[in-house]
């Protein structure tokens, strides 16, 4: 049978996964409050798949896992898998019908509104300089161009001019015209722009160090990814000007050129 | 129905109010009937440099605030038919121009006039913002340096989301670029940016390039548009973003610097 004719196709994707840290299970208000928290964002909340975060809780054991999944579940998440156990809490997932995930980078997130509310805060990256630099903050007044988002990724086919700021809260960011100087470009993943960066980009805002910045003209006046950063003066005079990628190195921003 | 067109640039003392007054005089002389609105309230200085400051009665704040109308607030140019000042008021502030105020004096002036040019204040607050709100076309106002440039740049920006035609979800503001106190000798030098390094970081259309000329603040301190010096390379300049304006393709004139043959050269330095 030939790879055309399988009625599927199996792909890796990656998916942000919400994640329910437990740290007291027996208190007492703790399902009302989690149904409060659904129904306030049911669009965002309701039947999402949640991941079951143990770790605060190992030193108990799971007992009573199987009736805390069904009350979870019954307030309005799908409880899908378990994370941060140890072998004993494993073994109890497994019986529960829980996969297992390793834990991912945690991003505390509000509850308030409807949509899926941006990360309020950075988290600072784990090895970050003392005080990585971070982009105003999004300002609800600050005047951007309006991208599109197309599935996941945020793009963006104006110029950012100075002044601007494009934030791409949960996915990466495409910019297909130039990132003026005074502008900042933000995303959680990847930033891609296809035009000359003369701003500040900023890569891994909440924290991931797998993420990259790709530009094809360095004039950048910042780069920072998952908090290392550097600025324009710090930045190889070998890759002003040119098509490079920045990613994290060890314990430093990497630029290679690319030709 | 009356084009409005802002004349703007963020940072000041680029030359805004200039090339206001000039680019109305020469659409008026070109035959179109304009009108020039002063936005700058508080600093109003249009009617000087159009001549006509001995001669102002009622201002824009009045139309807006003091049920005067429009027609007996503007005053008519002495030299060309077809060209009339709406002053700015000198004693109010920027908060005396509410949008509605503003949204309903450009609408009564529509139907009179071929084009509305506005002379907007310099940063982006209020009155900025306000100038640029009721936009059809823009023009952006640098000199050929980076603080400037840098401020153009940001004011590309606010044309592109804070108008009203952004906020209406219409065709964008059409984007002009005029450069102005453009040296070529300096710029050969290196001292300031060459016009294609302007381009390459504003990406607008470059409406016009308005050489460094003596004659701009001879003309200014009298009271004549720069654009109505005809014997002048800033005025011939000016007459060419207007031919640009109305849609005329037409060569970049005074780029380059001017030839010099030993002699002058000579003449030049013992100057």
């Amino acid at each position: 049978m030939s790879e055309r004719s399988r009625p599927y196709q199996i792909r890796g994707t990656l998916q942000t996964l919400l994640s329910l840290r437990v740290e007291d299970p027996e208190a007492p208000t703790f399902f009302d409050q989690l149904k409060a928290d659904v129904l306030r964002s049911p669009g965002f909340f309701k039947n999402a798949p949640v991941v079951i975060d143990v770790e605060p809780i190992l030193d108990r054991a799971p007992t009573e896992l199987r009736l805390f999944v069904a009350k979870v579940r019954a307030s309005g998440l799908q409880p899908i898998a378990l994370s941060g156990g140890d072998k004993i809490w494993n073994d109890a997932a497994a019986a529960v019908g829980l996969s297992l995930v390793a834990g991912g980078t945690h991003v505390p997130i509000g509850t308030g509104g409807e949509a899926p509310p941006a990360p309020a805060k950075p988290e600072p990256a784990p090895a970050a300089a003392a005080s990585p630099p971070a982009p105003s903050s999004p300002a609800p007044t600050a005047e951007g161009p309006t991208p599109t988002s197309s599935g996941r990724t945020l793009v963006s086919d104006q110029a950012v001019r100075g002044g601007q700021q494009l934030y791409a809260a949960a996915s990466d960011l495409i910019c297909l015209a130039p990132v003026s100087s005074g502008a900042e470009v933000i995303a959680s993943g990847h930033v891609h722009i296809y035009a000359p960066l003369r701003g500040r980009a900023f890569a891994g805002f909440e924290g991931d160090e797998s993420a990259m910045i790709f530009c094809d003209k360095l004039e950048a006046e910042l780069v920072s990814i998952a908090g290392f950063h550097l600025v324009n003066d710090e930045l190889p005079t070998a890759a002003l000007g040119k098509r490079v990628r920045i990613r994290v190195g060890t314990g430093r921003l990497d630029i290679d050129i690319i030709a | 129905m009356a084009k409005i067109i802002t004349v703007t640039s963020g940072k000041g003392g680029v030359g805004k109010t200039t090339s206001a007054a000039s680019l109305g005089a020469g659409l008026a002389k070109a035959g179109k009937k304009t009108v020039v609105i002063d936005f700058d309230v508080g600093l109003r200085n249009l009617d000087l440099v159009m001549g006509c400051e001995r001669r102002v009665v009622f201002d824009f704040v009045n139309v807006i605030q003091d049920d005067i109308r429009v027609q007996q607030a503007l005053i008519k140019d002495k030299r060309l038919d077809n060209l009339f000042i709406l002053p700015a008021s000198q004693t109010r502030d920027k908060d005396a121009l509410d949008r509605d105020g503003v949204g309903r004096v450009l609408d009564e002036l529509k139907q009179d006039f071929d084009y509305i040019v506005c002379d907007s204040p310099a940063g982006i607050e209020k009155g900025a913002l306000m100038a640029l709100y009721f936009a059809d076309e823009a023009i952006v106002v640098a000199n050929p340096e980076v603080s400037s440039v840098r401020d153009s740049d940001r004011i590309i920006g606010i044309l592109n989301s804070r108008s009203k035609r952004a906020e209406e979800g219409r065709e964008p503001v059409k984007q002009h670029l005029l450069l102005t106190r453009y040296d070529p000798d300096r710029v050969e030098q290196g001292d300031m940016l060459k016009t294609d390094d302007v381009l390459e970081i504003l990406a607008i259309p470059l409406l016009g390039v308005i050489p460094q000329d003596k004659i701009v603040l001879t003309a200014s301190n009298v009271g004549t548009p720069v654009v109505l010096e005809d014997s002048s390379i800033a005025g011939q300049a000016y007459q060419d973003a207007v031919q640009r304006l109305l849609g005329h393709d037409v060569p970049m004139r005074f780029i380059e610097p001017r030839k010099t043959n030993w002699f002058s050269r000579l003449l030049r330095r013992s100057a």
